[in-house]
C-alpha cells in the first residue's frame, strides 16, 4: 500500500490517566482511508483505551483527535458513530433477544405512518448483509445464530450507516479458522470500498495476513508505526514485549539449576471438554514448573480449569499420586492439593469488598467449613507472614482488597492459595496488567516454590516469561495440545511451533 | 457461499413456547370447566372473564412493559387504590367526571415518572424504589380518607352500569372495551415504535442497547410512566367496578399482575415476552377463579395455591429453556 | 466506628427527639406488677417480630438474595400452632404446636433454598411462589377462619413479660445468637464472600449452595417465630392479615441499616437500628395523632431518603462529602 491521501483519523499527543494508572502517554496515531491498520500491544498496553478515546467512551486529558482534518471531541459512542466511526467489540454488543434486522437497524429504522416499517427494515437489512455476502434471514432472532454470525451482524450494523472508519476490537478471538477467513473477506471488501479499518487481534498470523500498516503500543506509550510488509515477526514481538532483562536474569539461572525429576504428581489422561479443549495427556512432577504457551483462545485457560475441576471434563481422567481423582468441582481439587489462580482476578479471583485478611484465609476457611473458623492467632500470623513475604501494600490486613493496585491484588490471590500449601499451583496469567516490580517478585516466587518442591503450572501470554521460568513448555494451538518442549527451548522454537503450524494448516485447508 | 452463511436460521420456536403453553393452559382450564359444569362454556362466562378482570388486564399490560425492560413495579396495586380514592373523593367534592379522569391519570403517570427517574438517575434497585412508591400511594389514600368512600355521581354510575350488547346476547361493559384498546395500543407501541423496541433492547442487554445508540434512559424511565398510567387507568376501571374508593382496595394486586405476566410467558429477567401472553395470563387466573366459584365447595384460598403452583411451573419451564441456548455463549465468551 | 451506621443512628435519634417533644412522657418508664411499661418498651415490643424477620432477611440479602415469602411463612406458623392448640390450655400442647410450626417453617425454608440454590432461580421469583401460595396454605390450615385460642403458655410468647416483654427478649436473644454464630464461626465471612462474588467463592472452594440453603432456612425459622409472636399477641391466627407486608418492613429495616440489596457486606447492628426506626416511626405517627395508616407515607419518605443518601450516584449528584471507604 503506497502513501495514500491525508489520514481520515489523526490523533495527536493523546494522554489519559485513570486513578493510579497512566493509561496513555503522548500517543500519536494515524489511520488512512482504504487500509487495514493493526493496533498492536500486550494486554494493558493501552490499545482498548486508545480505541475508546477515539470512539468517544473516554475523553483524553490532553491531545487532539482530528477526523478528516477537523478537530472533534465525541462525548459518546453515538456521536462518534454519527460522524462515521463505527465499532465492533470483542464481545458481541448486540441484543440477542431481538431480530437480526433490528440489531442492524435499530435507532435508524425506516418508518411508515410514524411506526417502524418492518418490511422496509428487513429489506434494508438484507441489502446490508448482502453487501458483505452474508445470507441469513433478517427476521430471525439473533440468539439463534452462532457467535461468529452474530459478530458479522455486528459488522453489518457498523456499516449500515455511512461508515468511514470501522474499528474491530478483537473480533476474531472466538472464531474458528473458516469464520476468520470469512471475516477477512468482508474486511477486504470494505477496505476496497475505501473504509479505514482499525483492527486489533492477538493472532500474529492474522495481522500479517490482513493488515497494511501497524501501530505498536507498550505500557501506554507509542513504540512506533510501521508498514506491515516492512516489519518482521521478530521485530514486532520485541517491539511489543520489549526487554525487561536485568531484574529477571537471575531467575533464568535458578530454573537451570533446579532439579525437576521428582515423582509425577498429577497425571492427566485424555482429559478434555467439548468446545473447550481437545483431550490431552499431561504429567506434572513435584518441584517442576510447567509452562503453557499458546495464543489467546488456544485453550490455555480451559486446560487449567479442567485440571482444577472448575469446569467438568467430559472425557479422560485425572490421577493424583497415581490414584484417580474424581473431580466434582473445585473442592475435590483443593482437597487433593491443587490450587488455581484465575486470570480474571476481579471476576473469579478476589472478593473485592472483603479485607485482605478475609481474602487471604478464604480458601483455607472454605476447606475447613464454616463451623471451624481459623483461629484469630493463626490468621494473624499467616497474614503477617504473607504480607511481608510477598511485600503486599498497604500492609494493612483490614484494607479492602478493591482498594489495592493490580499487582498487590494478584499477590493477595497468590497468598490465598499459598496459605493452603498446595502441591500443584496453577497460575493463569499471574503477571498480566501488573507493574514490572510486582512481576519480578511473582516470577521469583514461582521459582522459589518449585525449589521447595511445589509443582507449578504457569500460564502466560508472554512467551519470554514462560520460556524463562518453565522447566518444560506445553504448546497449545486451536484448543489442542500440540507439543512439549524442554526448558532449554528458545522463544523462537515456541513461536515457530505456534505460528508455523498455524500457517501450514491454513494453506492446507 | 461458505458454510458459515449457509447455516439456515430458523425462528426459534422456543421463544413462543411459553406463550403457547399459556394458551394451551387457558384452553385446558376452560375445557375442564366446560366439561364439568353446565353453563360454563357460554359466551357470557367468557365475557365475564373480561368484565371481572378488565382492570387486571390493564395492570398486567403496564407491568409487561416494566418487566420486559428488566425492572419490576410493586406500586401498581397501591396506585390502583389511590386512583379509586381520588376518583371517589373528587366526585364527592363535585368535580366533573372528565376532570377526575384527567387528575387520576396525571397522578398515576407522575408517580411512575418519579419512580422511573429515581431508579434511573440514582441507580437504585427498582424493587426498593417501587416498594417506596407502594407505601407512598397507599399512605396517600389514607391521607384522603381512612374510610371507604362510595361513588354516587350519576354520570359515573351510568358509565359503570352501561352494557354493550354483542351478537348472541352476550353483554360486556365499557371497561372491557377500554382494556382491549389498551392492549392494542400496547401492542402497537411495543412492536411498532422505536421506544417499544428499545424497551426490549434494554431488557435484553442494557449495555449493548446503550452502545447501539438507543435512548435507554427514555425507555427505562418510560416504562414506569406507562406502568403508572396503566395503574391509574386500571384504578378508574376498578372504581367503575367497585363504585367506591378505599385505601384497602387492590391489596396484593401487584402480585396478581406479576403472576399474570409471568404465567403469560414473559421472562422476569427481561427482554422476552408478549403483551398478548399477559392478556392470556390474566384470563387463566380469571378462569381458575371462575372454576373454583363454580365448584362451590372448594374455598377461595385454593386460587392462591393454584396460582403459586402455576408460577412455579412457568418459572421452572423458563429456567429449562434458558439453559439450552445460553450454553454456547458462556463457553465462547 | 463504621460510619455507614451514622445515618440510621441520626434518623433514630431524630425520631426519638421528635417523640420527646410531642409527648414528654415518651421516655418515662414505670414498673407495674413487675412489668416494665413505657413508650420505649412499646416500641421494642411491637418491633420484635419485624426485627426477627429482618435478621433472617439480612443474611439472605447478604448472599444477594431476597425472601418475599416470610410474611406468608409467619402466617402459616401462627395458623398451624393455633389449629394444633385448638381449645387446649396446657403448656405441652402449646409447645408441641409451636415445635411443629417451626419444623414446618424450616421445611419451607428448605424449599426456598432448593429453588434458589438448587435450581438457580432468581431469589425474587423463587420466593414469590411461596409468597403467593403460602397465604393460601395458611388459609387452608385455618379453613379460612380466624382461629382464636385461649392458652396461657402460648400467650406468653407474644404478650408475656419477664420484666421486659418476652417477645423482645426472644428477638434480642436471636440477634445475639446470630451475631455470635456469624462472628465466632466463619459463617459471616463466608456469607459475605458468597454475596460479593459467588464465582470467586466457588473457585476458592466455598460451599456456596450450603450457605445459601442455610440462610433461607434461617430466614424461614425467624419468620416462623415472628409468626408465633404475632398470633400469640392476639391469641388468634388470622391467615389473611397476620404478617401482611412484614416482608416489606423487614427488607426496609435491612436497607435502612445499610446492607445493600446487591449483597455482600451486611450489618446486624444496622438491621437492629433499621427495625427500631421503622417501629419508632409507626409509634410516632400514632402519638402525634395522625391516622396510623398514614405511616406508610412516612415510611416511603424514609426509604427514599435513606436509599438516596446511600446511593453512590445520588451522593455524587448531591455532592455529599466524598464516599470514604471505612478502613478502621
Amino acid at each position: 500500500m503506497t502513501e495514500s491521501p491525508p489520514p481520515v483519523v489523526e490523533m495527536r499527543g493523546i494522554s489519559l490517566a485513570f486513578p493510579g494508572v497512566k493509561a496513555l502517554q503522548d500517543v500519536d496515531f494515524r489511520l488512512f482511508p482504504g487500509e487495514v491498520h493493526a493496533l498492536m500491544g500486550e494486554n494493558g498496553a493501552g490499545k482498548s483505551t486508545l480505541i475508546k478515546t477515539l470512539t468517544g467512551v473516554h475523553t483524553p486529558d490532553s491531545g487532539s483527535v482530528l477526523l478528516a482534518g477537523d478537530a472533534v471531541a465525541f462525548s459518546s459512542p453515538g456521536e462518534a458513530q454519527q460522524a462515521g466511526i463505527s465499532t465492533v467489540y470483542q464481545e458481541v454488543n448486540l441484543c440477542a433477544n431481538l431480530t437480526v434486522a433490528e440489531n442492524i437497524l435499530l435507532g435508524r429504522e425506516p418508518r411508515k405512518f410514524g411506526g417502524i416499517d418492518f418490511r422496509a427494515m428487513r429489506a434494508k437489512a438484507a441489502e446490508v448483509l448482502a453487501r458483505i455476502g452474508v445470507h441469513i434471514d433478517p427476521a430471525s432472532v439473533l440468539e439463534s445464530h452462532p457467535i461468529a454470525v452474530q459478530q458479522l451482524v455486528a459488522i453489518a450494523r457498523a456499516i449500515a450507516v455511512d461508515c468511514r472508519v470501522l474499528v474491530l476490537d478483537e473480533p476474531t478471538s472466538s472464531l474458528d479458522a473458516g469464520e476468520v477467513a470469512e471475516l477477512f473477506r468482508i474486511m477486504r471488501v470494505l477496505r476496497d470500498e475505501g473504509v479505514a479499518i482499525l483492527f486489533v487481534s492477538h493472532f500474529l498470523d492474522q495481522i500479517y495476513e490482513i493488515s497494511d500498516r501497524m501501530t505498536v503500543l507498550r505500557n501506554g506509550a507509542l513504540v512506533g508505526e510501521h508498514l506491515t510488509a516492512e516489519m518482521d515477526r521478530r521485530a514486532l514481538i520485541s517491539a511489543m514485549i520489549g526487554r525487561e532483562l536485568g531484574t529477571l536474569e537471575a531467575i533464568e539461572d535458578a530454573s537451570e539449576r533446579r532439579d525437576a525429576s521428582g515423582p509425577v504428581l498429577v497425571h492427566a489422561e485424555g482429559l478434555g471438554r467439548r468446545g473447550a479443549i481437545a483431550p490431552f495427556d499431561l504429567d506434572i512432577r513435584a518441584g517442576e514448573v510447567v509452562g503453557l504457551a499458546g495464543l489467546l483462545g488456544s485453550g490455555r485457560t480451559e486446560m487449567a480449569r479442567l485440571l482444577f475441576g472448575a469446569d467438568k471434563a467430559d472425557s479422560g481422567r485425572l490421577l493424583v499420586d497415581g490414584t484417580p481423582l474424581h473431580l466434582r468441582g473445585p473442592r475435590s481439587a483443593i482437597a487433593a492439593g491443587i490450587a488455581f489462580c484465575s486470570e480474571d482476578r476481579k471476576g473469579e479471583g478476589l472478593v473485592a469488598d472483603l479485607s485482605i485478611r478475609d481474602n487471604l484465609v478464604l480458601a483455607m476457611q472454605a476447606a475447613r467449613g464454616w463451623s471451624r473458623p481459623v483461629p484469630r492467632k493463626v490468621k494473624d500470623s499467616l497474614v503477617e507472614k504473607y504480607l511481608a513475604a510477598l511485600d503486599i501494600r498497604p500492609a494493612n490486613p483490614d484494607a479492602l482488597v478493591r482498594t489495592l493496585s493490580g499487582g498487590n491484588q494478584q499477590k493477595v490471590l497468590l497468598a490465598r492459595w499459598l496459605v493452603t500449601e498446595p502441591r500443584l499451583l496453577i497460575l493463569d496469567e499471574p503477571t498480566r496488567g501488573i507493574d514490572i516490580g510486582a512481576k519480578a517478585q511473582i516470577q521469583q516466587l514461582v521459582t522459589n516454590l518449585a525449589a521447595e518442591g511445589t509443582a507449578v503450572l504457569f500460564i502466560s501470554a508472554e512467551l519470554e516469561e514462560v520460556v524463562r521460568i518453565a522447566d518444560r513448555i506445553v504448546v497449545l494451538r486451536d484448543r489442542h495440545k500440540i507439543a512439549e518442549l524442554d526448558g532449554g527451548a528458545s522463544i523462537d522454537e515456541v513461536v515457530g511451533l505456534i505460528a508455523g503450524e498455524q500457517v501450514a494448516e491454513r494453506t492446507a485447508s | 457461499m461458505t458454510a458459515l452463511t449457509q447455516r439456515v436460521s430458523q425462528r426459534v420456536p422456543a421463544r413462543f413456547l411459553p406463550v403457547l403453553a399459556t394458551v394451551v393452559l387457558f384452553v385446558l382450564t376452560f375445557g375442564v370447566g366446560s366439561a364439568s359444569y353446565d353453563g360454563f362454556a357460554s359466551g357470557q362466562i367468557i365475557a365475564n372473564l373480561f368484565i371481572d378482570n378488565a382492570f387486571l388486564i390493564v395492570l398486567a399490560t403496564g407491568m409487561t412493559f416494566v418487566i420486559l425492560s428488566g425492572g419490576i413495579d410493586l406500586s401498581v396495586g397501591s396506585v390502583v387504590a389511590l386512583s379509586t380514592m381520588v376518583t371517589a373523593a373528587g366526585l364527592r367534592a363535585g368535580w366533573p367526571v372528565p376532570l377526575v379522569v384527567v387528575a387520576v391519570l396525571v397522578i398515576g403517570s407522575t408517580l411512575g415518572l418519579l419512580m422511573g427517574l429515581v431508579i434511573h438517575k440514582f441507580d437504585i434497585q427498582p424493587f426498593i424504589v417501587t416498594l417506596a412508591g407502594m407505601f407512598l400511594a397507599r399512605g396517600l389514600c389514607f391521607l384522603i380518607s381512612v374510610e371507604s368512600v362510595s361513588i354516587k355521581d350519576s354520570t359515573f354510575r351510568d358509565i359503570a352500569t352501561a352494557v354493550i350488547e354483542l351478537p348472541g346476547g352476550v353483554t360486556i361493559t365499557y371497561n372491557v372495551v377500554i382494556a382491549l384498546v389498551v392492549v392494542l395500543v400496547a401492542l402497537y407501541v411495543l412492536h411498532r415504535t422505536r421506544f417499544g423496541r428499545s424497551v426490549y433492547a434494554v431488557g435484553g442487554n442494557e449495555q449493548s442497547a446503550l452502545l447501539m445508540g438507543l435512548k435507554t434512559s427514555r425507555a427505562k424511565v418510560g416504562v414506569y410512566v406507562i406502568s403508572g398510567f396503566c395503574s391509574a387507568l386500571a384504578g378508574l376501571l376498578f372504581s367503575l367496578y367497585m363504585l367506591s374508593g378505599y385505601g384497602l382496595h387492590a391489596v396484593g394486586m401487584e402480585l396478581e399482575a406479576i403472576a399474570a405476566v409471568v404465567i403469560g410467558g414473559t421472562l422476569l429477567a427481561g427482554g422476552v415476552g408478549y403483551v398478548l401472553g399477559s392478556l392470556v395470563g390474566v384470563l387463566v387466573l380469571g378462569t381458575i377463579q371462575t372454576l373454583i366459584s363454580f365448584q362451590g365447595t372448594l374455598s377461595s384460598w385454593w386460587t392462591k395455591i393454584v396460582i403459586g403452583a402455576l408460577l412455579l411451573v412457568f418459572i421452572a419451564v423458563q429456567r429449562g429453556l434458558a439453559r439450552g441456548p445460553r450454553r454456547r455463549q458462556t463457553l465462547t465468551s | 466506628m463504621k460510619n455507614r451506621l451514622l445515618w440510621p443512628l441520626i434518623a433514630l435519634a431524630a425520631l426519638l427527639v421528635l417523640n420527646l417533644v410531642v409527648t414528654p412522657s415518651f421516655f418515662a418508664l414505670r414498673i407495674q406488677d413487675g412489668h416494665l411499661y413505657g413508650g420505649l418498651v412499646d416500641v421494642l415490643k411491637n418491633g420484635a417480630p419485624t426485627l426477627l424477620i429482618a435478621l433472617g432477611m439480612t443474611l439472605v440479602i447478604a448472599t444477594r438474595g431476597i425472601d418475599l415469602s416470610v410474611g406468608a411463612v409467619a402466617a402459616i406458623a401462627g395458623a398451624v400452632t393455633c389449629v394444633h392448640i385448638g381449645t387446649s390450655g396446657d403448656a405441652g400442647t402449646a409447645f408441641a404446636g409451636m415445635a411443629i410450626a417451626l419444623v414446618l417453617c424450616a421445611v419451607l425454608g428448605l424449599w426456598n433454598g432448593f429453588l434458589v440454590a438448587g435450581l438457580g432461580i432468581q431469589p425474587i421469583v423463587a420466593t414469590l411462589v411461596l409468597m403467593t401460595a403460602g397465604r393460601g396454605v395458611a388459609m387452608l390450615v385455618t379453613e379460612g377462619q380466624i382461629i382464636t385460642v385461649n392458652n396461657d403458655p402460648f400467650r406468653q410468647v407474644g404478650a408475656g413479660f419477664l420484666i421486659l416483654p418476652i417477645s423482645i427478649l426472644i428477638s434480642l436473644a436471636v440477634l445475639g445468637l446470630v451475631a455470635l454464630a456469624t462472628r465466632k464461626t466463619a459463617l459471616g465471612m463466608l456469607i459475605e464472600a458468597v454475596g460479593v462474588n459467588p464465582e470467586a467463592s466457588r473457585l476458592a472452594g466455598v460451599r456456596s449452595r450450603t450457605i445459601i440453603w442455610t440462610v433461607y432456612v434461617f430466614a424461614a425459622v425467624c419468620a416462623g417465630i415472628a409468626g408465633l409472636m404475632i398470633s400469640s399477641n392476639v391469641s388468634a391466627a388470622d391467615a389473611n392479615n397476620a404478617g401482611l407486608w412484614i416482608e416489606m418492613d423487614a427488607i426496609l429495616a435491612v436497607v435502612i441499616g445499610g446492607t445493600s440489596l446487591a449483597g455482600g457486606r451486611y450489618s446486624l447492628t444496622g438491621t437492629l437500628l433499621g427495625a427500631l426506626i421503622i417501629q419508632t416511626l409507626t409509634t410516632t405517627v400514632y402519638t402525634i395523632g395522625v391516622a396510623p395508616e398514614v405511616t406508610l407515607v412516612f415510611k416511603a419518605i424514609v426509604v427514599i431518603t435513606v436509599c438516596l443518601v446511600q446511593a453512590p450516584k445520588a451522593r455524587a449528584a448531591l455532592s455529599f462529602r466524598s464516599r470514604k471507604v471505612a478502613v478502621s
